[in-house]
């Protein structure tokens, strides 16, 4: 008996160590590009074509993190990826805020205030999320040309807005729909209006889909490159082009740590969207399944 | 009197199917009117159309004389309880209490005035900080009740408040609720599938079935003189007995002829003034059928059959039998000696008999 009890623990045991090595292979592999991203940006050029490519840095330097913010060329233009961080900064925050709230506002709706037609259209608007990209890039063009937004910040906040508005409409849609239509019946019984029901009552239940919408948004629009390269002019670019110039336009020597250095600032923003709201993200995609 | 709530003619359909049929449903002040049906008889339908919350296809609703057929639900001076108690998740039991008069603008103080008296009525003072997660079903219950009665309307609605709550619970609140009704001497209409709810709230009971109403009246009408084969089966627990017969006219009364499980024939008599058809249905109330030696009623009659199940419920004690082919219960005192599979004699009270047309239905 105590033996065979013994030979059970050991077995689990072994079967423990196993699971964990590997796990351990499998993170390994998922961050030894970034190890090698990072130490690369901290050495300097010399280093690099002499040293081995996952060794540690003997020197570290910040110089090529420098370089990449404000002095690498893109194109013709030397100001680094400074000037791009900011336009994607100032096309990415309007466009995820524009597009929840209008998300949450036809998510509302759908879901709370059924009219004849509303499955139709909210299976159209479903539809449109699986528009691929190129398919809008003329039209959009000829759109944009026609409201006179064409290569401005606005206008690339103008199509984000349009394209992120099917994926948000699903979120908060299915979100609401989980609330029981009792609620909207009461608060009109109450008095409340269709907007004060809205702001009262639904968006301060809807924190946990507000944080999944944002981060989703953020990191659509963030990471877009496609939009960000067709609807934009050389002052207006976001960074996702900006760090494809940067790789593009070397003259001479291939300046690896600016690269990796540009890469990883151009990745910053979403890394840290994920790493501070993560918790609320895999609480939100399953919050609309349990009732309150 | 005056006339609280008056249904006229409503009808009510979702696409090509009718859910209320010419709905005619009139109520005076201080009135408790009871809804009561199987699930999908229409009464939650009605319920949210008197509120509003649903628009009527024809007819007119007339709340306290005035037309609110196309009038907003907030306009219509109306309250309701929910059954899922809809309560706004993310306010407080304050918030809750008083966003409907926030809405409509009242001052702080008026708020706050009411806020106390209601919460000190329904004895939720300790409770008007929390939110509605940190409640337990019958806190909830009592402060979506708060947020009906700080609005002092001119009828409340009730859509089956009680259902969500445990047996015990549901017993207390129905108690609090027909207090609650005596209190303010308040109009009131309340919706529920649960027969003993009907009979021990309403001053008023509306039996529907299908989207049409069945039978209105008091609920000893309705439980006394049901008006048809439905209304006789839906109220009352254990159900009416409806049991099969023929009769044959004698002089002044009717000779009734029953079957027997054995195949005899058990006559009875029928001593009050009626007509009946040949073919009828009895319905007779399990109160109704007793024990032989329990005091002899006038009109009473005498059938000796099988005791086939016996079951005490405490203080009474439920026996059953078959005639002819159905199951008829019967109500003994819970001292009773009966066996199963003994032979007993029965004691009908004809006196409180309904008798139906079994091809309609109908009350005869």
């Amino acid at each position: 008996m105590i033996n065979s009890v013994s030979k059970n623990q050991l077995n689990k045991i072994i079967l423990r160590i196993f699971l964990y090595l590997i796990l351990s292979v499998f993170v390994i592999y998922y961050l030894l590009p970034l190890f090698v991203m990072i130490t690369t940006s901290l050495k300097s050029l010399e280093e690099i074509r002499t040293g081995s490519l996952i060794a540690l840095p003997r020197n570290i330097t910040f110089e090529a993190w420098g370089t990449a913010w404000s002095t690498a060329c893109t194109g013709i233009r030397c100001e680094g990826l400074k000037p791009f961080f900011w336009n994607s900064i100032f096309i990415a925050i309007p466009a995820v805020i524009i597009s929840t709230l209008i998300g949450a506002i036809n998510g509302y709706v759908i879901a709370q205030w059924r009219f004849k037609g509303a499955n139709i259209i909210f299976a159209l608007m479903l539809f449109g999320c699986f528009i691929p990209f190129q398919v809008i890039l003329l039209p959009m063009a000829r759109v944009l040309g026609l409201i006179d937004l064409a290569g401005s910040i606005s206008g690339l906040i103008f199509v984000h807005v349009i394209y992120g508005i099917g994926f948000t409409t699903l979120f908060f849609r299915n979100y609401y729909v989980s609330i029981p239509v009792e609620l909207v019946k009461a608060a009109k019984i109450d008095g409340a209006t269709f907007l004060r029901i809205f702001w009262s009552i639904f968006l301060p239940l809807s924190l946990p889909i507000t944080v999944v919408t944002v981060i989703w948004q953020f990191t659509q629009i963030w990471n877009d490159f496609l939009f960000g390269v067709s609807f934009s002019e050389a002052g207006t670019q976001p960074i996702t082009v900006a760090l494809n110039n940067i790789v593009n336009s070397t003259t001479g020597v291939k300046e690896y740590n600016v690269d990796m250095a540009a890469a990883i600032i151009a990745a910053m923003p979403t890394l840290l969207v994920y790493i501070f709201a993560g918790k609320y993200f895999i609480r939100g995609l399953t919050a609309g399944s349990v009732k309150g | 009197m005056s006339s609280i709530l008056n249904i006229k003619n409503v009808n009510k359909n979702f696409g090509k199917i009718s859910v209320l049929n010419d709905i005619d449903i009139n109520i005076d002040k201080g009135d408790f009117l009871v809804l009561v049906g199987p699930s999908g008889c229409g009464k939650s339908t009605l319920l949210n159309c008197i509120a509003g919350l649903e628009k009527i296809n024809s007819g007119d609703i007339f709340i306290d004389n005035k037309n609110m057929s196309d009038i907003a639900p907030k306009d219509r001076d109306i309250a309701m309880v929910f059954q899922s108690y809809a309560l706004y998740p993310t306010m407080t039991v304050e918030k809750n209490i008083t966003f409907g008069m926030k809405v409509r603008g009242l001052s702080d103080e008026i708020q706050q005035k009411k806020l106390i008296e209601v919460s000190r009525q329904l004895q939720i003072e300790n409770l008007l900080k929390r939110k509605p997660g940190q409640l337990s079903g019958g806190q909830r219950q009592r402060v979506a009740m708060g947020r009906a009665l700080v609005r002092n309307p001119k009828l409340f609605l009730f859509d089956e408040p009680l259902s969500n709550l445990d047996a015990k619970l549901r017993v207390e609140m129905r108690t609090e609720i027909k207090r609650l009704h005596y209190d303010l001497g308040a109009s009131m209409v309340y919706v529920t599938h649960d027969q003993i709810e009907a009979m021990t709230l309403a001053t008023k009971i509306v039996v529907m079935k299908n989207g049409f109403i069945q039978q209105i009246g008091t609920p000893e009408e309705i439980y006394n003189h049901p008006a048809n084969i439905f209304v006789a089966d839906f109220m009352g627990s254990p159900a009416m007995n409806l049991i099969h017969a023929q009769t044959k006219k004698e002089k002044d009364n009717y000779q009734i002829n029953i079957k027997l499980a054995n195949g005899e024939v058990a006559s009875l008599t029928e001593k009050r003034k009626l007509k009946l058809p040949k073919d009828i249905i009895i319905g007779i109330r399990p109160e109704n059928i007793t024990e032989m030696g329990s005091k002899n009623k006038q009109n009473a009659q005498v059938i000796t059959s099988n005791v086939d199940i016996v079951e005490p419920a405490g203080s009474d004690t439920y026996v059953v039998t078959k005639l002819g082919e159905t199951e008829v219960t019967a109500r003994f005192h819970s001292e009773t000696k009966v066996k199963i599979g003994s032979k007993i004699d029965f004691l009908l009270d004809l006196e409180k008999a309904s008798y139906f047309n079994p091809t309609s239905g109908k009350r005869i």
